[in-house]
């Protein structure tokens, strides 16, 4: 084993906080009621209440405090190092975007607040909805959707609406085989059928594949496209307006996977091209932290035949009055409109912090981080086409990339019997995080690479660096990849134990020895920072 | 099994299911030994209900490996009589012994002649070799 | 070189020639030109970061908070107070920072975190299996519709109108997409209207659908009324409120097949309406059938114990149009804030809140219900909230109140036509007993008030609202 970084993360033995829990310890001080200590069964009867309380665990706070603090740090994540995980966007997060989300008059604001009480939030909505408009090039916006998934629901769920309206009704909804799994995933929930659309030579939707599956389904079953551009293969589609242009002459609506929004900021707009309805993840294009796997949002724009059905409230804009400055309000009064999505107004504290980083960015700023993503995946993929890389991991499709590039690991697995995966958990005993792989299905063991605007050259060439040396690595000793990673607070997990028969929840029927041995343990931690930044 | 193993007294559909001839009208299924060994470890198989109808080259059941999901194709039309439940507790049995243990459902056949129509053994292996 | 990017002139230089591109718009080619935007956004220029946060501190000045506002709305998010060990812990760079726990080896904390969430949801609802949770209530409602479809093969939902008026319209909207059909059951006296829930359930039905407590505030008796879906094989579906959970009886001993809900009460904060999280809990037997993440214990090549997303086959990312549903993002980082907060509740600590909320809520009832022009709109047991009727137009009563610097709670009458006259008061731990009679008193007057006001029918007398 060559080099590994070093182990910058807790090795103990997982103990959970259960584990850690000891009757009569606790936390909370509550105040004290201050009212009547009528017995709860007076107030609720008695076949309504719960005979023994869940099983918290009890513990105090200093222990709560280290335990997920010492957690935290079995973690790997974007403020620790390269994270070019392909169609992820992990760019920086700005912190001041969490402080102004924290301000009180934003974190501490109901949701059913009087419209009239809550013209700052209304107001700030108000004004990333324009934004949002103006860099997709279309003019209407709902902020509702809580994800990207939800908004392609909620697009799929617009354009039934939509043909309903002129008395049609469609059931096939085109997709690339490129798409993201959300995609086919959505057009089922939606009620509608997936047709798959092969990818050309280029790497962009075969034509000819497109025009003989319209023509297979009868133009009047198209309902949909749904289209990612530039693709998950990192590249600009250069067909869009014909592309564009067939699914309209059969009546169908173009749906754009905004996922990879960062490319383009700018410099070209959905909306230019001619689709109907986007989502846009806040949590990739617009610098919301991913926070493990969410929050984020995925709000939606679409085009004006497409505005009448957006899901309700929508916050709208009316003119001063007597006097007073613009105000804001929710209006629910859309009688076209699909209804409601989730609770509320959606996911406000993404917005203000998306909306901060627009500021922020400004039109020059969000161009620039565009282009400076575009640049650092061109060069990235540039060093990678160098030296063993660009032997064993060719590009899938050799042209200039957009925000991101897919390897290929095939002559790696043939000529040194590596896989993908086994590359990629190398990586992490080099300090990266992986790219994402085995995605798009279309490449065989892929490597998707998406590093992202906010990393330094110096970044770009140590993770080029990193997989020559595994590579080259691999040719003496093939194993040592095979293995990997070493130097994780875990090594390569048995995934398939865990879903024969999965073990989901903390069981409580076993002696509480855990505790004790969970302390023991504890001394056995490798990190050389120990508990002294606890 | 380690090792690829087809049998010569099974016949094979070109999507790696295998068929056991049961008398005249009635038949075994499972799948082969390349299938289990693309899809890897098996996680789960939901076997179709005693009594649904299966199609020849029709998906009837789904198996699953950690991070894939396969259908199952019929290699022949007919109805399910029986079906190998051992499986929901021990899905390995599909890797492990693809054509004995490992077997998925037992089906009365509609078309005993479609068995005429499926792979040999030999044939079946020709087809992996491509 | 602009905001958190770093490539020098130099660099880009560098950079450029490696590639061997002339310059950026040389990337930018494969736009078709008509295609290229040609023009500057029309957004303003980019600002300092002092001048950000004053922006947005001024918007955040123009809305009445809960920090300046005594507040009694509740209607599925509560102010409850946030220990500081959730900002602590939810801020680290660790849970804020990374990506969905796909490489298991580098995301343990992420992945025991859900583990023990998992455990707390499953230990609150009474059912066996917990998933790492979902986006929020509403649409977890409706995702538990499309798991009972699944389940069943059946296309009917039999829904109270006692649940959350969001979720119902949420379950409309995706059921136009599920090709399913929602029938609703009305409310007698507060509570489902059993024999009405009886009547609309048959074997066509996939689940019914109810919330307890109701969006009424009222205890429902969810044993009683799943009855019906028992005995014609349709899932029994409960939304309920986690935070009253120490107290209640637990879906999964009512009979519950998923228990769903709004996490928000648990560690998060209001935020308008989101990010929170929604959980999803279900039978052993739905295991394989639950939408979104789920954490599963196992050990590493070495015998250490360690943790991994079980049942992935599941998720949109491998069964694609096959998928159990296509959510994707979560809330785990809203998830981490539910399980700190719970580790700090504790055990006695999460029964005495509950306790607590139970006697204050019974309190402020009482109180209201002596007020003259109030009556109470039923008067089924409550745990943290309840509705009154108001003798003058519930939204002028607001105005009023809200004018002594009180949120007297959520008018009725936005989401229930027959509730016109109808108002949600929620208690919190923060509510306290001053504060509770601060809003009888306010009450009593700003409906005398209007009682004047409408004798003298002058408009002249119309409140204004605090922040017009």
């Amino acid at each position: 084993m060559t080099p590994l970084a070093e182990a910058p993360m807790q090795r103990e033995r997982a103990t959970t906080i259960y584990e850690k829990s000891k009757t009569g310890r606790r936390a909370a001080v509550l105040p004290d009621a201050g009212v009547p200590e009528t017995p709860i069964e007076d107030l609720i009867p008695a076949n309504l209440l719960r005979s023994d309380p869940p099983n918290l665990p009890e513990v105090a706070e200093p222990e709560i405090v280290r335990h997920y603090n010492r957690l935290s740090r079995r973690n790997f994540d974007l403020d620790s190092g390269f994270y070019p995980l392909g169609s992820c966007t992990m760019k920086h997060n700005p912190r001041l975007n969490e402080r102004v989300a924290a301000l009180p008059g934003h974190a501490r604001l109901h949701p059913a607040q009087d419209p009239r009480r809550a013209q700052g939030a209304l107001e700030l909505m108000y004004l990333l909805q324009q934004s949002l408009s103006e860099i997709c090039g279309l003019p209407g916006v709902s902020l509702q959707p809580s994800a990207g998934s939800h908004g392609e629901l909620a697009g799929l769920l617009l354009t039934r609406a939509y043909h309903a309206d002129r008395g049609e009704t469609r059931s096939k909804v085109l997709a690339p085989d490129t798409a993201h799994g959300t995609n086919p995933a959505s057009v089922t929930m939606a009620g509608y059928e997936v047709v798959k659309v092969a990818t050309n030579e280029r790497g962009g939707v075969d034509m000819d594949d497109l025009r003989a599956k319209i023509a297979a389904e009868g133009p009047d079953q198209i309902a949909s496209l749904m289209l990612t551009n530039p693709n998950t293969l990192g590249l600009f589609d250069e067909n869009i307006e014909e592309i564009a242009a067939l699914i309209h002459e059969a009546g169908g609506t173009l749906y754009y996977d905004g996922a990879n929004l960062n490319a383009i900021m700018g410099r070209t707009r959905p909306g230019d091209m001619g689709f109907d309805i986007v989502h846009l993840n806040l949590h990739k294009s617009f610098s919301q932290p991913h926070g493990g796997g969410g929050p984020g949002a995925g709000p939606i724009a679409v085009s004006s035949r497409i505005e009448p059905f957006l899901p309700r409230p929508q916050v709208v804009r009316k003119d001063a009055e007597n006097g007073h400055g613009p105000s804001f309000d929710l209006d629910f009064d859309r009688p076209r409109s699909i209804g409601r999505l989730r609770g509320f107004q959606g996911n406000f504290g993404v917005f203000v912090r998306s909306y901060a980083y627009i500021l922020s960015l400004g039109a020059d700023g969000l161009t620039e981080a565009s282009e400076t993503a575009v640049l650092n995946a061109n060069y990235l993929k540039a060093r990678l086409a160098e030296g063993r890389a660009g032997e064993r991991l060719p590009i899938a499709f050799d042209r200039h990339c957009m925000h991101e590039f897919v390897l290929s690991g095939r002559p790696m697995k043939n000529e040194l019997g590596l896989a993908t995966l086994d590359l990629a958990k190398r990586l992490l005993d080099f300090g990266f995080h992986p790219p994402t792989v085995y995605f798009p299905l279309l490449v065989d063991e892929a490597l998707m690479v998406e590093p992202t605007e906010t990393e330094t050259k110096e970044s770009l060439d140590a993770f080029a660096d990193a997989i020559e040396e595994i590579l080259a690595e691999a040719e003496s000793d093939p194993e040592a990849a095979k293995n990997a990673p070493y130097s994780t607070p875990v090594r390569r997990l048995d995934e398939v134990r865990a879903t024969r028969k999965p073990v989901v929840r903390q069981s409580f029927d076993a002696p509480a020895a855990a505790a004790a041995t969970g302390e023991a343990d504890f001394n056995d931690a490798t990190s050389p920072s120990g508990g002294s930044d606890a | 099994m380690a090792e690829a193993n087809y049998p010569d007294d099974l016949r094979y559909h070109d999507q790696h299911d295998w068929v056991r001839l049961d008398g005249d009208d009635a038949a075994l299924f499972g799948i082969t030994w390349f299938a289990q060994d693309t899809l890897g470890e098996v996680v789960f198989f939901e076997p179709p209900e005693v009594g649904t109808t299966v199609t020849k080259d029709q998906p009837y059941a789904e198996v699953e490996s950690v991070k894939a999901v396969s259908d199952v194709i019929a290699p022949m039309s007919g109805e399910v009589t029986e079906v190998n439940d051992a499986l929901s507790d021990s899905p390995e049995q599909i890797n492990e012994d693809p054509y004995g243990e490992g077997w998925m459902i037992k089906v009365k056949l509609a078309s005993p002649e479609e068995h005429e129509s499926l792979l040999t053994a030999a044939e079946y292996q020709k087809l992996l070799d491509r | 070189m602009s905001r958190y990017t770093s490539a020098t002139p130099d660099d880009r230089a560098e950079m450029l020639a490696a590639i061997g591109v002339a310059s950026v718009d040389d990337l930018f080619e494969q736009i078709p030109g008509r295609l290229r935007l040609g023009r500057p956004l029309e957004l303003p220029a980019g600002m300092s970061e002092a001048e950000v946060y004053e922006r947005l501190a001024a918007l955040a000045g123009r809305n009445v908070d809960a920090e300046e506002q005594v507040s009694f709305l509740g209607a599925g998010m509560y102010d409850h107070y946030v220990p500081a060990i959730v900002d602590a812990i939810t801020s680290r760079s660790e849970f804020l920072t990374p990506y969905t726990p796909y490489q298991p080896e580098i995301s343990q904390g992420g992945l025991q975190v859900m583990f023990e969430f998992q455990t707390a949801m499953s230990e609150l609802t009474g059912l066996p299996v917990s998933n790492a949770g979902l986006y929020e209530g509403p649409s977890s409602v409706a995702s538990a519709g499309y798991l009972a479809m699944g389940a069943t093969k059946r296309r009917k939902f039999v829904v109270s109108r006692g649940v959350h008026p969001h979720s119902r319209e949420t379950l409309a909207t995706y059921s136009v997409g599920y090709g399913a059909e929602v029938v609703e059951v009305g409310l007698e006296g507060g509570v489902t209207d059993s024999a009405a829930l009886a009547a609309a359930v048959d074997d066509e039905t996939a689940a019914v659908i109810m919330q307890s407590p109701n969006f009424l505030g009222a205890v429902e008796d969810v044993e009683a009324l799943g009855a019906a879906a028992k005995e014609h094989g349709a899932l029994l579906v409960v939304a309920c409120d986690p935070m009253t959970l120490g107290i209640l009886k637990p879906p999964g001993e009512c009979g519950a097949d998923i228990a769903i809900g709004e996490g928000q009460p648990l560690g998060n904060r209001l935020d308008f309406g989101g990010p929170s999280f929604g959980f999803f809990c279900a039978t052993e037997a739905q295991i394989r059938r639950m939408p979104g993440r789920i954490a599963g214990e196992t050990e590493d090549v070495d015998g250490r114990r360690g943790f991994v997303l079980a049942l992935q086959t599941r998720e949109q990312h491998i069964r694609r149009e096959k998928a159990t549903n296509n959510i994707c993002t979560a809330q785990a980082l809203n998830a981490l804030g539910a399980m700190v907060h719970l580790a700090w509740l504790g055990r006695e600590g999460f029964r005495e809140l509950g306790e607590l909320l139970v006697r204050r809520t019974a309190y402020a009832r009482e109180r209201l219900a002596a007020v003259e022009g109030v009556e109470l709109l039923h008067d089924e047991p409550v745990v943290r909230e309840f509705a009154v009727r108001l003798d003058a137009p519930v939204d002028r009563v607001l105005d009023r109140v809200a004018e002594r610097g009180i949120a007297a709670g959520y008018p009725l009458g936005r989401d229930y036509e027959e509730f016109e006259d109808g108002l949600l008061v929620a208690v919190t731990e923060r509510r306290t007993p001053e504060q509770i009679d601060g809003l009888a008193e306010a009450l009593g007057a700003a409906i005398a008030a209007e009682r004047g006001a409408n004798v003298a029918d002058s408009a002249t007398t119309a409140p204004q609202g605090a922040v017009a």
